[in-house]
């Protein structure tokens, strides 16, 4: 199990090292007035060559790469460019993850209780109250559109209950609504494939072996159903909980929430080169480091899982 | 058996059964004859369900609407600004009345044509991105799934297409070509089949070493043809469940694209730049119209592909068949 996680991490390098360097080729194809956004009009030739200079973007394309990584091997992830000019990229980043990380983990605590709370009592009344509840949720949640009911709440739930607009963090109750947003769509996809699963499990084998045996039904979702289906959920669920950092778009802006969800569009349209790389360094990290601990993760629930062997069935 | 009965079956046993039969396919065909039809078999089971055959209805007359809307009676030009003739200034924020059916929007232009002609941009977005997903992702899904030293390096590429922003795609093509519609769809087209190849991949990979493949492969049975006959056929109901989801999948990115500024400029109307319009206003109740009407129209449209992708994927699993 060792030396294939090291083999497979060290291999991971690779990739992240092509990613990182795509990005940065493409963020030298654009074209140069997205350095100076409005200001681009006002500024002569001269001016805007010294500001070129000066954010380093005179220096070849190589020699720019070269110092990008040597800097990153150091630990150094660079200064701001455009968004925040000559502010250290940590900086900008360690002051808004923690917004995104609290209300990231929080909605990812109420859709995986709630989901799979939701997804095993419609595996077990399928087709009656509970099921076609669930199911008409699904549907809902997964075929309109988040920025539509995300308005829709925060327009009509705050009216309702006297709740604030936005967000204030010195005020807990400003907290509610946008977890409770953030987890609909979460609750509605544990939910599904929670109950797909475990209406697969229920038909097999082993389950009318237990039955006969004269096990409490209780006991057997719970400790043989359930466990054989969350198994394959258990691969997306270290990567769901480390993107919390990454935050949520929709619902930071709405609620005015200062983190981290958006910076990535807003950044790259500013074209602030070394807070895109960073970020983008950042976020593919934990994308392959979260589909290796979900890998891990499976084989924990499913002994039966061998990492080791190669080819699998083949 | 006594002696009669023996005789009895020499009697029976005449030379023409040792005869070699001549191949004749009418013959052939009527021992293993059943007018069992897959599509056939599908569209009745399809049928069968109530909520399916009225939201297919539904959405037949939508499509039809939103095709002939221009062309009816009355009907205004999306972009056209309306000029109020007491003030002759611009007819502003004008609620729903028998005039405007969906009222104005800030700068008077009449919402119900804005809104049918938006519906026409997204529905044509959603069904061509869709296609083009469901072609070039299950044509490399399957090739990913099957062919074993294609494996590794899909697999690396799609690690690094995964995890390239897809907004700096985005943000590359808008400067390239201008903001239109087609920049949109080859936008969408170049990143979204991505997820459907992963997805047909995964499938393939679990039914490609079924007994039925391995004896084909043995008879010598080419891959392509393994893919085609074998394979394919198998996932026809998830497959048809994704493409169904894709149409509204895509509406819904659309929005979103609108929602962080790369959309399509608002002198092409969209169901998306529509609703980025409405949230603008919907601080104000009265204006609140404008946003509610475009959003029906995108939930009508995206339940009804859901759920109608939904019933059709199971209909097309021949288990269900009768």
């Amino acid at each position: 199990m060792l030396k294939y996680s090291i083999k497979r991490l060290l291999q991971s390098l690779f990739t992240l090292f092509i990613i990182v360097t795509i990005v940065f080729l493409l963020m030298r194809l654009l074209p140069e007035e997205g350095y100076f956004g409005a200001s681009y009009e006002k500024l002569d030739e001269q001016q805007r060559e010294a500001i070129l200079t000066s954010m380093g973007l005179r220096d070849p394309i190589h020699k720019q790469l070269v110092n990008f990584y040597k800097n990153i091997l150091t630990g150094n992830l660079g200064q701001s460019i455009t968004f925040r000019p000559k502010v250290p990229v940590i900086d900008i980043i360690k002051d808004k993850v923690p917004y995104s990380l609290y209300f990231g983990l929080a909605a990812i605590g109420m859709s995986l209780s709630v989901g799979v709370t939701l997804g095993i009592a419609m595996a077990k009344n399928k087709n009656k109250f509970w099921d076609r509840f669930g199911t008409g949720y699904v549907v809902f949640i997964r075929a309109v559109p988040a920025a539509v009911y995300f308005l829709f709440l925060q327009l009509y739930i705050t009216g309702i209950f006297k709740l604030p607009m936005l967000f204030d963090i010195d005020k807990p109750k400003t907290w509610i609504l946008p977890v409770i947003s953030m987890s609909l769509g979460g609750i509605a996809s544990y939910a599904m494939w929670m109950r797909r699963y475990m209406v697969d499990e229920l038909n097999k084998d082993y389950v009318k072996l237990a039955r006969a045996k004269g096990l409490k039904s209780k006991s057997i979702m719970v400790k043989h159903i359930f466990r054989n289906a969350f198994v394959p959920m258990a691969q997306y669920l270290p990567a769901s909980i480390l993107f919390t950092i990454a935050g949520s778009i929709y619902i930071e802006s709405l609620y005015s929430i200062p983190g981290m969800g958006g910076l990535l569009v807003e950044v790259i349209k500013r074209q602030d080169n070394t807070l895109v790389q960073a970020l983008v360094l950042i976020y593919s990290s934990i994308g392959i480091v979260g589909l290796f601990l979900g890998d891990l993760l499976m084989a924990i629930f499913d002994p039966r899982i061998n990492l080791d062997k190669k080819g699998g069935a083949r | 058996m006594g002696k009669g009965a023996v005789n009895k079956l020499t009697e029976v046993i005449s030379n023409d059964l040792f005869q070699f039969a001549e191949y004749n396919e009418a013959e052939a065909k009527r021992g293993g004859y059943s007018n069992y039809s897959y599509w056939r078999s599908t569209w009745q089971v399809f049928i069968q369900n109530k909520v399916a055959v009225f939201l297919l209805t539904l959405m037949a007359l939508l499509l039809i609407f939103t095709m002939i809307q221009p062309y009816l009676p009355n009907q205004k030009v999306p972009t056209e600004i309306h000029i109020n003739p007491d003030t002759k200034l611009p007819l502003s924020n004008n609620p729903p009345d028998s005039e405007f059916l969906f009222g104005t929007n800030s700068i008077g232009q009449d919402l119900w044509s804005r809104i049918w002609s938006g519906a026409r941009t997204s529905l044509l977005i959603g069904l061509i991105v869709g296609v083009w997903e469901a072609v070039i992702g299950i044509t490399i899904g399957a090739m990913w799934g099957y062919i074993p030293w294609l494996d590794r390096p899909i697999t690396e590429i799609y690690n690094v297409i995964n995890n390239i922003p897809k907004t700096i795609i985005l943000v590359l093509m808008t400067y390239i070509m201008k903001p239109s519609l087609y920049t949109m769809i080859i936008a969408m087209g170049l990143t979204s089949w991505i997820d459907m190849a992963r997805f047909v991949r995964n499938l393939t990979v679990i039914i490609r070493d079924r007994e039925y493949n391995l004896a084909s492969k043995c008879l010598g049975t080419p891959t392509k043809r393994i893919i085609t006959k074998n394979l394919l056929p198998y996932l026809v109901s998830v497959i048809m469940l994704s493409i169904a989801l894709s149409i509204p999948q895509t509406i819904g990115y659309e929005v979103f694209l609108t929602y962080i500024g790369l959309g399509l400029p608002v002198s092409i109307p969209s169901l998306g730049n529509l609703i980025n319009e409405g949230r603008l206003l919907m601080m104000a109740p009265t204006q609140r119209y404008q946003l509610i009407f475009p959003s029906i129209i995108i939930s009508i449209i995206t339940i009804s592909f859901y759920m109608m992708g939904n019933v059709f994927s199971d209909a097309a699993d021949p288990k269900n068949h009768v």
